[in-house]
């Protein structure tokens, strides 16, 4: 009885049974171009994930959180952005991208991955942040509140200003790329989420602690209100109705640490927010906040965009040879 | 502007790669979590409608009569709830079938709150995110489901 014959590629070249050397091309093509091409599959089903449904209803918000999390199995892509005066120094522009997954219905977790440019200095790296929000309470009550935890390996010269906390300060940004960036910070924070929603709009409050290791304890907090410019959805299909626009405003800042608590030596900024959610799947989001003293930035812009894929969970299941 | 350095350094560029790979080990291990059972789960999103308080299920649906309502919670229904039940309601791999009998003869008062709380422990978020009015018009849609 013949032995089946077994075509293999290796280090560039074609095998018969782990022996004979065939020219490129014929009946070991197949071997030759497997992999790549399972690869190139992947590579595809990847670039896929690009043209699954998406479904969006994101608040506008920047700073605060409200209680609602990602829908299980979705993952939202976001880039964002922040613009900010400096008084003593160069004004920056600060992104970030988020990568928002929803674990569960009850666990969204969230990697971070923050950089930025501060104008004739230079553009940075400034580490990455890793959170998860929790919902305890399974059900929609009175107050909601979520659980939030995040751990951050940021440096100093990081400017998102996604959090305003302790004693930071305007003059705290002024320090040069080339000092600041060298100062790593492990980071810790938590975060209580309060959030209500009523008679369409969303009203959330988000007092929290950080810990960079070897500081005291830090508090900040964080207020929002938001609404849909209507709460009923017109029959037709369209970018432009009301009902894809919230408009709502925010406002942040910090309250000392452990060792002094309370409004001396911080800042406080207020910002009108609007997001447009499109049909499409897309959202966009707008800020432009101002500081409400001396310690703050005059100007804070921030916008961003974002798209959320369904199913992505599944879709990655399936990449690496899940349970269809 | 000058750019100095866009790359992390090594030792950053190890902790990212680090805090990728717990990201996905914690992704796909919910993606396979939540693979089986399906049928079993779905039995359990229905029972969450004969749980509804007695209050909430005798809420009625302030849009009733009103012409629009179940044509735009069509719209918002393949914009929200599509990928898991089905562009027509008719099941999906995530989500019920919405077309069986526990839906269709369930009180609109019921269904309003299922919508609004989920079945969080089952899967389904709550869609409290939408204003009322939105949520009403998607329980006129499932409503019109049985015409």
């Amino acid at each position: 009885m013949q032995a089946a014959t077994r075509l293999s590629f290796h280090k560039g070249k074609c095998l018969v049974n782990s022996e004979n050397v065939l020219p490129h091309g014929g009946p070991c093509s197949r071997a030759k171009f497997g992999a790549p091409a399972r690869a190139a599959a992947r590579f595809l089903l990847v670039v896929g994930l690009w043209v699954l449904p998406a479904r969006a209803q994101e608040s506008p918000y920047f700073v605060t959180y409200d209680h609602h999390l990602e829908e299980p199995g979705d993952l939202e892509v976001e880039y964002f952005s922040n613009f900010g005066t400096q008084r003593g120094g160069n004004d920056f522009v600060a992104p970030w991208i988020e990568f928002e997954y929803g674990a569960t219905a009850w666990w969204t977790t969230e990697v971070y991955i923050d950089s930025q440019t501060t104008f004739r200095d230079s553009t940075v790296f400034t580490g990455f942040r890793w959170e998860n929000r929790f919902r305890p309470l399974q059900q929609e009550h009175f107050i909601n509140p979520v659980i939030y935890i995040e751990y951050g390996n940021i440096t100093e010269a990081d400017k998102t200003m996604k959090e305003v906390e302790g004693h930071d300060v305007e003059s705290d940004y002024a320090v040069p790329n080339a000092v600041a960036n060298r100062q790593w910070n492990h980071e810790l924070e938590l975060k209580l989420i309060l959030s209500k929603d009523f008679k369409g709009w969303n009203v959330a409050v988000n007092p929290f602690v950080a810990k960079n290791l070897g500081n005291p304890w830090e508090f900040a907090y964080a207020l929002g209100v938001n609404r849909p410019l209507t709460l009923k959805a017109s029959p037709r299909r369209c970018n432009f109705c009301r009902e894809n626009f919230i408009a709502g405003a925010e406002m942040y800042g910090g309250l000392g640490d452990t060792r002094l608590m309370g409004l001396p030596d911080t800042s406080h900024y207020l910002a009108p927010v609007m997001a447009w959610n499109l049909p499409s799947g897309w959202t966009l989001r707008l800020s432009s906040g101002f500081g409400l003293n001396g310690n703050s930035h005059r100007i804070l812009v921030r916008w961003g965009v974002s798209r959320e894929f369904s199913g992505f969970g599944e879709t990655v299941g399936r990449l690496f040879g899940g349970r269809r | 502007m000058k750019i100095d350095s866009v790359l992390p350094q090594p030792r950053v560029k190890v902790t990212l790669v680090m805090a990728s790979l717990l990201f996905l080990a914690v992704l796909l291990a919910f993606v396979h979590a939540e693979d089986f059972g399906v049928s079993k789960i779905h039995r359990l999103h229905y029972a969450a409608l004969a749980k509804v308080p007695v209050k909430a299920r005798a809420r009625r649906n302030p849009l009733e009569g009103d012409p629009d309502a179940a044509a735009a919670g069509r719209k918002l229904f393949e914009r929200h709830c599509a990928e898991c039940h089905g562009h027509d309601a008719e099941g999906g791999k995530r989500g019920p079938s919405l077309h069986v009998a526990d839906v269709q003869k369930a009180a609109p008062g019921a269904l309003f709150f299922v919508l609004s709380n989920g079945v969080v422990r089952r899967g389904m978020p709550d869609w409290s995110k939408l204003p009322e009015q939105q949520r009403w018009q998607i329980v006129s849609f499932l409503e019109s489901l049985h015409d």
